[in-house]
This record gives C-alpha cells, sequence and structure tokens, in this order.
C-alpha cells in the first residue's frame, strides 16, 4: 500500500510534459467517465436506498423499524455476528501464527485451502450444510433420533456465516505477520517470556490495526451475508430471518418503505465499515498488509 | 524469518524456537477441516452417489443448462464491462489529482461492504419501468430490470471493485522514468500506454477480469430480485438449485452445485494459464 506521507510529495501533474500525461481535453474526458460510471453504479444504488427508506417520511420510517420482526432480525443478525466473527477471529490469529512463523511443508496448499469458501457460491455454502443436516442429510437421522436442531434455526445460519466468513482474519493476518517476521518474537523469548506472553505483549500489538482491518469486513460480510444464510434460514419469521432476509421478505411483500427502512440500516453499516476502513488505512496503512478489498 | 541450519533428510518443518506450532496448527486443521472440507466433501460425495446417468440427467436438462448458460454469459458480460471501466477509474484514481479523490477512492469498496439483498433491491429500483434510470432507458426502447441485462447491471455493481483493486497496485508500481524514456525517445503518448503501459498492466486486468467473472458466476442475492427470474430466460443457476432445493430436489441440487464448481474451477485453471503465458509474453 502507498504510503500517504510519500504521496503527497508526487509533483503535480500540471508541470509534466504532455508526454508522460493526457492533455487536458484528454484528462477532463476520462475524468467525466470514470464519474458517470462511478455515479451510475455506486451513488445512485445508496441514494436510493436512502430516498425509499425516507419516502412516506421520518413517521413511516421509524415505524417500520419498529415492527416485532424487524426487531427480532436486527436481534438475530447482531447474535450470528457475535457468534461467527469471534469465531474466526481464533480461527484467523491461529492459522497466522502457524502459517507466518512456522516453515513447513504444505504451508502454500493450506493457504489457498483457506481462500476457498471466496470461490464458492454463497448459494453452495449454504448447500453444503442443507446435504449434510437437512433430513434427507447424511447426519439428518442422527440429528433428529437426537432431538438436535441446526437447519431452519440459529446453529445452521451461524454455520453458514462462518464458511462465507471464514477467510477474512486470517487473509489480512497472515502476510501481514509474515512481513514482520520473527524477530520481536525471538527476543522476547530469549528475555524469558513465555509463548502465551510472547503473543499477548508481542505479536498481538504488532498486529492490531490489520486485525481491526480483518474483523471489520469479517463483520460487514457476516451482517450482510444473503444467499448462504437464505438457504439454511428455512424463512421463520421472527425466529430464524435476519436483517437481509428480512429485507427480502418485506421487498417482496410490497412494502417498500420496510424493506428499504431495514436496508437503510445495514447501507449505514456499510458506510460505517468504509470510513472505518479507509480511516485505517490512511493512519496506519503500513501496520496492514497490502491486501486490499474482498 | 527463522533460519535454521540444513538437516539433512525430509522433515515436516524446520526448527523455531518459537512455541505453539502444534496448537495453532492442529487446531487450524480440525477447525478448517469441520467448517469447509467435510461439508464441502459431502457435496462431492452426495454427486458422486448420484451416479453417471442421473447426473448427466439433471446436467442436460434444458432448464439447466439455459440456467448455466445465463450464469456464465452475464457474468463474462459484466466482467469485461468491469475490465474497462475498472482499469479507468484506477488509471484516474492512480495518476489523476482531484478533491475528493480519498473518497472516491474509499466509494470503490462499496460493493464489498454493502450487503447484496441492498443493492438488489436499490438497483431494481432504479432500474424498473419507473424508477430514475428506467425511466430514462424506457423511451429508447431498453428494458433492463427482469431481463438479462439487469443481470449484467447487478454484476458489473458487484464486480467492479475486484477489477479496480487488482490493477490499482500495480499501476502505482509502474516507474514513470520508463514513461520518460519512452517519451524523450519520440513515443507518442497513445504508443506509450499501448506499448508500454497495457503490457505490464495485462496481467492484472486478467486476474481482475477472472476475480470478478468468478464472483459474479455465483452471485444471488443482488441478481434475484433485477433478473425477473423467468425459467430459460433470466434464471441463474444459483438460483436454480435454490429452487430444486425448495422442491426437496436433493439430487438435482446437488448435481448442479457439482458442474458449476467443476466449471468455475475449470475457468480458473484456465484463466491461470493464460495469465502464465501472457507475464511470459509480457514480463
Amino acid at each position: 500500500m502507498a504510503d500517504p506521507e510519500i504521496k503527497s510529495y508526487e509533483p503535480h501533474h500540471e508541470s509534466q510534459s504532455a508526454a508522460v500525461t493526457e492533455s487536458r481535453p484528454v484528462r477532463a474526458v476520462l475524468m467525466a467517465v470514470a464519474f458517470a460510471f462511478l455515479g451510475v453504479f455506486l451513488l445512485l444504488p445508496l441514494i436510493v436506498v436512502f430516498n425509499e427508506a425516507l419516502a412516506k417520511g421520518v413517521g413511516a420510517y421509524t415505524e417500520a423499524l419498529s415492527s416485532p420482526d424487524t426487531r427480532s432480525a436486527i436481534r438475530l443478525t447482531l447474535l450470528v455476528a457475535a457468534i461467527s466473527v469471534p469465531l474466526n477471529i481464533v480461527f484467523g490469529i491461529s492459522a497466522a501464527w502457524a502459517i507466518a512463523k512456522f516453515e513447513f511443508k504444505g504451508k502454500a496448499f493450506l493457504t489457498t485451502l483457506i481462500d476457498l469458501p471466496f470461490s464458492v457460491s454463497p448459494v453452495i455454502s449454504g448447500l453444503v450444510y442443507v446435504l449434510l443436516f437437512g433430513a434427507q442429510g447424511l447426519l439428518g437421522g442422527w440429528l433428529k433420533a437426537h432431538g438436535i436442531v441446526i437447519l431452519f434455526a440459529v446453529p445452521g445460519i451461524v454455520l453458514a456465516t462462518v464458511f462465507v466468513t471464514f477467510p477474512f482474519v486470517a487473509r489480512e493476518l497472515i502476510p501481514l505477520m509474515q512481513e514482520q517476521g520473527n524477530g520481536d518474537e525471538e527476543a522476547a523469548l530469549s528475555l524469558g517470556a513465555n509463548g502465551w506472553q510472547t503473543f499477548w505483549y508481542v505479536t498481538l500489538p504488532n498486529v492490531k490495526w490489520g486485525l481491526l482491518y480483518g474483523v471489520l469486513l469479517c463483520n460487514a460480510r457476516a451482517m450482510g451475508e444473503f444467499g448462504a444464510v437464505s438457504v439454511v434460514s428455512g424463512h421463520i419469521r421472527g425466529l430464524t430471518n435476519t436483517m437481509p432476509l428480512h429485507v427480502e421478505i418485506l421487498y417482496n411483500e410490497y412494502n417498500a418503505v420496510g424493506a428499504f427502512a431495514v436496508a437503510s440500516l445495514l447501507a449505514g453499516l456499510a458506510l460505517v465499515t468504509l470510513v472505518l476502513k479507509t480511516l485505517l488505512e490512511m493512519r496506519y496503512g503500513a501496520e496492514i498488509a497490502a491486501t486490499r478489498g474482498h | 524469518m527463522t533460519t535454521a541450519p540444513a538437516q539433512a533428510g525430509w522433515r515436516f518443518r524446520q526448527p523455531s524456537v518459537i512455541p505453539g506450532f502444534g496448537l495453532t496448527l492442529g487446531f487450524s486443521l480440525a477447525y478448517l477441516t469441520l467448517i469447509i472440507l467435510i461439508p464441502l466433501s459431502g457435496l462431492v460425495w452426495r454427486s458422486a452417489a448420484l451416479g453417471w446417468t442421473d447426473f448427466w440427467a439433471i446436467v442436460a436438462d434444458r432448464r439447466t443448462i439455459n440456467a448455466l448458460e445465463i450464469s456464465f454469459g452475464t457474468a463474462f458480460a459484466a466482467a469485461a464491462v468491469n475490465v474497462v471501466f475498472g482499469t479507468l477509474v484506477a488509471w484516474v484514481l492512480v495518476r489523476y489529482r482531484f478533491p475528493g479523490r480519498r473518497i472516491v477512492d474509499a466509494m470503490v469498496d462499496l460493493p464489498f461492504a454493502l450487503p447484496t439483498a441492498v443493492a438488489g433491491i436499490a438497483l431494481t429500483t432504479l432500474y424498473a419501468p419507473n424508477g430514475w434510470i428506467g425511466k430514462l432507458l424506457m423511451p429508447l426502447g431498453i428494458k433492463v430490470a427482469y431481463t438479462p441485462l439487469g443481470i449484467v447491471i447487478a454484476l458489473v455493481f458487484i464486480g467492479l471493485p475486484f477489477v479496480v483493486r487488482t490493477v490499482q497496485p500495480i499501476m502505482e508500481e509502474i516507474d514513470k522514468e520508463v514513461e520518460e524514456a519512452a517519451a524523450t525517445l519520440g513515443a507518442s503518448r497513445f504508443q506509450i500506454i499501448t506499448r508500454i503501459l497495457f503490457p505490464g498492466l495485462a496481467p492484472a486486468i486478467v486476474t481482475g477480469f477472472s476475480l470478478a467473472f468468478a464472483r459474479g458466476v455465483g452471485e444471488y442475492g443482488s441478481v434475484i430480485f433485477i433478473a425477473g427470474n423467468l425459467p430459460f430466460k433470466s434464471e441463474i443457476a444459483p438460483l436454480l438449485i435454490v429452487i430444486r432445493l425448495e422442491e426437496y430436489n436433493y439430487p438435482a441440487a446437488t448435481a448442479i452445485a457439482a458442474i458449476m464448481l467443476a466449471l468455475s474451477f475449470l475457468m480458473l485453471l484456465v484463466i491461470n494459464l493464460v495469465q502464465s503465458w501472457s507475464r511470459k509474453r509480457y514480463g
């Protein structure tokens, strides 16, 4: 990632010869096309969400948000994120420790496997759990005999969310910890710290901003996941409906204000995520691995 | 990095003073196996259990083939659009200075952060015949919402950051001196872009294309609202999986998922080959 400090020393393009940049009119046209494209594809959808949510006034908006079904959807989304994000944090730290601090056979393969959920359709991520835990599934009969409910209930939703958000923390921490090397940890150990102390007082402070960055992206996806959760949730109103699923139900019932009111909360979450992400990149760019996006 | 004296013979890991290898690797592998590998191999096992004839009957079904064609076709079109505009956006962000550049730069990640269902209903509202953009396109006879074109629009939204974020860092690394040298040797700006800049960016552009394409093929949330979901016309493969599941037709859902996964991996393989070729060609 480019350091903003260095960037500001770049010469301004106005002072450069025409040969290494485009002429003024060409530049203006390119910028206009790029802005028009971004405006139509990114800005307008965002504006529409808030416009539709407030189409019938603030009263209708707050009323839509205070319906019991909406409230329970918000509670479920928070609960699912509160379970699945910490699980993936523990995994991410553990995987990054094993992969970044040690040299072992099959490391590259393991790193590839961690990224696997990103190349699987969300619908398939949900489907695999239906095949495993569903009534006709491999473990379906056993689960039923023991009275354990996973599918069409909170555990299934959590599992599907964990699946789709699986790589976020790990793929942020692995390159960062690899880049930082083992020097600090070896020094701490040679001074008598034990393994846990080394991790807690040396490694964790070194990677805290990168970790926060990964958690931010993981959380945004966990709260917003639709496809995978849709397959395993069963869409029981008030019980297994997360916010994105509730948006779909309200929208299909032609309750535009309701759907967009819930959507506006999710859009707000996305905006907060983007702002925090940008702040982290600006202030701690060097302490965040150079992997941006997805 | 820990450097250990080279030892003769095969060893699983190089010695290190850092503790916790067994614990962290063991936990990571167990978690990976339980959450990802066992469920995914369940899918493979179930589709293998179908037997070749049944599997082929489902995959060769007209509706399945149409859904796959629509998914792969629209994802390809959207990724192609994103290659053009994504590269342009990256260029503007890297090379030009303008007020609010940071905000525009941050905005590019919106599709990563915005839940797909929200994007879906927002785009549908925009492009519906009475929507802000749909209204403008109506007199031109262009219908977007509830047609395959709508699917492409949704996938352009979803895929844009993949292209920009892959191309942008490579663009930032380009050494200005090479351009200056070419310019002093009399190359025109057009020649510099096509013969010097583009070859260096080509592998990144191909990677961005493949990421956007792969994501588009599997995309569900943003598409189902705008697609209209007419069988044979605007029904995507992930939706067909969901429909088969709702019919409790597990074998069909499994087979479509398996063929989707296989096609995606095949595609990524081909793209990887193209990439290594372009790296050698333009290296």
